[in-house]
């Protein structure tokens, strides 16, 4: 901290209120402390992040999510799912806690064995967004207490990587219902599991393929376009979009190639490096929710889908007369248990929020 | 209503059986894990250490919001001192001395250092300590602090809210000023740093500490910190809990009050230009530690505590204001018997009393100005019936007079014909005495009186 130094920083450019004004300061005060003030807070409370992994059986999942954060959080053999595939639909949830260079993360998974095993899965995916909604629920409750806690814990899904099987041809009936319902409620990232089994020009021709599927039924998935706020994420995503969906193949069991100890599936035709981008796109799914956006995902499902979800729920238990601007807000052709219908489009983004907020200015509590 | 009511705790006593329902299904290993979760050691590098980095990206994008409140005499150096801090002119002009009440005058500016964006509100209590009568003078900041957590509030209840991008004008800390006598604390300042002391995180500054000497300054300083701890005035303690800044703050809470003073003037000091105040007798430098306390007030206030006193505003003033404010309204978090309410629940209750008691209200005064249209009625009425008894009553008077004058005529008249005859024969009987020599003008005569008769 220099305080003789008279070096005139540049004024603020940025677009203000009227009120406000922007000022040329005449040396350094030390504002830009607050950031390791930030860092130092954000390091002692620790970070949540929950995830949920869905798709069939044998896809790999709990594979993934063992590779993805590089420890056993599930068994491989789960003496639970030799058990014959249960009936309906069940959801397991994890917790762990893990640390690395002094950052503590509270790590939830939750797994969904039995979705789309049965014969009819019709409605497989109620109990999924039953869950999803009552994580919000619980959010609510915490939040409309008179006395709240200090820090209310997070437990909503924030993302939800949805294993689309390697079939090569094209999304599946089941694929694109669970998709279409899901991405209005959650951040979904879908990813063609066993990617092994296609070769690079079948890869290439099934993502296509699954882009326009997806662009058919106007299905928004992660990154979402009308989230993007300025140009720098525009860029970015627009990368991340042309590689949507992800082709990973996971692997917890570690080989020797060329001298080095690395993560891969050992075949009779050689080994598949699961971190080598030649081989597969693991690393991009890796680096997209870990390394870069997850504090997007965590503030995407705060501000938005968080926000849709109290926005119907307060709407619907007060019975408030419509007023202008109010969202048409067709219900889910199947609805989730409760009476929450889950039919929102997911399509306003943070500044349409706002906007309707504007709108309503007057409408009170 | 009721139906209403009923649907929402269907829907949540169905949720809480359904999250018995799915936990239940959990085996017993998981279900122990759920309530503490396990640590896990990697094996490998994941690469969510950049966590921090990636929070501290968003907030930069974001930008930061805060808000100081500068509480003081008019003339104790508060513009100049805010000045100083920030290393900004702000506004030039002093303010009079003349104004009848207090009033709270705010400036949001925008500051950039390096990537870092701050939202600074500056709130100025213009015309504090003038009045004579200055028993109303803490009121409007305690109004304005409150206006700030109602606005903030009102924010976060509505059903669109957007709280993300939300201009948080919560007033963050106030430097209470107080003025350098060297004896103890007025009573204005006693008052109002109590009022003010559960709303909002409150940092006493000695001002123009130029005035006082060391010696006076130290007796000073531990006198009206004795004072405040008697007279129960929790001011902020910078927070000691984390290691890397707690043995700095732990110091810092020993030199409170800061003694300061502030200077935008710049003079020359050995061969540097330094902010100062140029006496006669000698050159007080602001950013000189051993002159005044300003380097420790800034160090404190921007470098170490700012997200503090903001989570501090957030967490402890925000939430005892809102809690106040709805157990005010009403809502409670347990109902009579023990059951958890829910706010829907109470707000439906009081909606719907409200409701019964607007529609009562209404009734009332519905019937009150039938009965008042009622009264002016029969008023005007009686007025009519008056004016048309009158009017006939007229009518008959004049009737009446109008046949006496006829008669009177007639009478009148007869009395002329009578009069004019009595005339007549009267005059036949002088001619009579006078005709006697003549008997042709008798005759004329008569042939005349007999035309005549």
């Amino acid at each position: 901290m220099d305080p003789l130094r008279q070096s005139p920083s540049p004024s603020s450019s940025q677009a203000s209120s009227p009120r406000t004004l922007s000022c040329e300061r005449l040396g350094y005060v030390g504002i830009e402390a607050v950031l390791d003030q930030l860092k130092i807070k954000a390091m002692k409370m620790g970070f949540e992040f929950n995830i949920m992994v869905v798709g069939q059986s044998g896809l790999g999942k709990s594979t993934m999510v063992n590779t993805l954060f590089k420890s056993k959080i599930w068994k491989s053999t789960m003496p639970g799912l030799r058990v014959p595939t249960p009936q309906t639909l069940q959801l397991y949830s994890m917790t762990h806690v893990i640390e690395e260079n002094g950052v503590k993360l509270k790590l939830t998974v939750t797994d969904t064995p039995g979705f789309g095993d049965q014969i009819n899965n019709d409605k497989c995916w109620d109990p999924i967004l039953g869950y999803i909604n009552e994580q919000y629920e619980r959010y609510l409750q915490e939040e409309i207490l008179i006395t709240r806690q200090r820090h209310i814990p997070d437990t909503r899904v924030h993302c939800c990587i949805y294993f689309v099987p390697p079939t090569g041809h094209c999304l599946r009936p089941l694929d694109l219902e669970f998709l279409q319902r899901l991405c209005r409620a959650v951040n979904v990232v879908p990813v063609i599991a066993r990617a092994d089994s296609l070769t690079i020009e079948e890869r290439e021709a099934f993502r296509h393929r699954i882009q326009d599927d997806l662009k058919t039924h106007s299905i928004e998935v992660y990154p979402q376009k009308c989230f993007d706020e300025d140009i720098n994420d525009k860029i970015l995503n627009s990368k991340i979009r042309e590689r949507i969906p992800f082709a990973v193949v996971g692997a917890d069991r570690e080989h020797m190639v060329n001298g080095r100890c690395v993560l891969g599936r050992k075949t009779k035709w050689g080994i598949i490096e699961v971190e080598n981008m030649a081989h597969c796109e693991f690393p991009l799914l890796r680096d997209l929710l870990i390394r870069s956006h997850l504090q997007d995902l965590k503030d995407i499902t705060h501000n938005v889908h968080y926000e849709n979800y109290r926005i119907i729920r307060l709407k619907e238990s007060h019975a408030l007369p419509r007023g202008p601007g109010w969202v048409d807000l067709a219900p889910a052709p199947s609805p989730a248990p409760g009476p929450a219908p889950t039919g929102t489009r997911a399509s306003p983004g943070p500044a349409k929020v706002c906007r309707w907020a504007e709108d309503n200015s007057d409408e009170d509590f | 209503m009721a139906s209403e009511v009923a649907r929402h705790l269907l829907f949540q006593s169905h949720i809480t059986t359904k999250t018995a329902h799915t936990s239940s299904q959990v085996s017993d290993h998981e279900q122990k894990q759920k309530e503490s979760p396990r640590s896990l050691t990697m094996s490998g590098h994941v690469g969510f250490e950049s966590l921090p980095d990636q929070l501290v990206n968003r907030s930069i994008q974001q930008g930061f919001c805060f808000n100081i409140l500068c509480v003081g005499e008019t003339g104790i150096g508060k513009s100049t001192l805010i000045d100083t801090l920030f290393n900004t002119n702000f506004e030039d002009h002093e303010s009079s001395h003349f104004y009848p009440h207090v009033r709270l005058k705010a400036q949001t500016y925008e500051l950039q250092e390096s990537n870092v964006r701050l939202k600074l509100t500056i709130v100025n209590t213009v015309g504090f300590g003038d009045q004579i009568n200055k028993e109303e003078s803490y009121q409007p900041i305690v109004d304005y602090i409150d206006a700030q957590f109602e606005a903030y509030l009102q924010e976060e209840l509505k059903i669109k809210r957007s709280l993300f991008n939300y201009h948080d004008s919560r007033v963050h800390v106030c430097l209470y000023f107080i003025s350098p006598t060297g004896h103890s604390l007025k009573t204005l300042d006693l008052l109002t740093m109590k009022s003010l002391d559960s709303k909002v995180n409150i940092i006493p500054v000695i001002a123009k500490a130029d005035a006082i000497s060391k010696t006076e300054l130290q007796k000073f300083k531990i006198k009206l910190m004795s004072e405040l701890v008697s007279n129960g005035v929790q001011i902020y303690h910078f927070p000691t809990d984390d290691e890397t800044i707690a043995k700095i703050n732990a110091s810092m809470n020993g030199h409170l009050p800061f003694a300061v003073v502030g200077s935008m003037d710049e003079v020359k000091v050995g061969n540097k230009m330094v902010k100062a105040r140029q006496y006669p007798w000698g050159i007080v430098q602001v950013e000189n530690e051993n002159h005044c306390d300003f380097v420790k007030l800034r160090e404190m206030l921007i470098c170490t505590n700012m997200e503090d006193l903001r989570d501090q505003t957030h967490t402890r003033h925000y939430e005892l204001y809102r809690r106040r404010k709805l157990e005010e309204m009403g809502f409670m978090d347990v109902g009579p018997e023990n059951q958890p309410l829910s706010l829907q629940e109470t707000y439906e209750a009081k909606r719907h009393e409200f409701y019964g008691e607007r529609q009562r209200k209404e009734e009332e005064m519905k019937q009150l100005f039938v009965q008042r249209v009622k009264e002016k009625e029969a008023i005007l009425k009686e007025a009519e019936r008056e004016a048309s008894a009158k009017f006939e009553h007229l009518k008959r008077v004049h009737q009446e007079e109008k046949l006496r004058l006829e008669e009177k005529r007639r009478l009148l008249e007869e009395e002329i014909i009578a009069f004019s005859k009595k005339k007549a024969t009267s005059e036949i009987y002088q001619n009579q005495t006078f005709m006697t020599p003549g008997s042709n003008l008798r005759k004329d005569k008569d042939r005349k009186n007999s035309n005549f008769m």
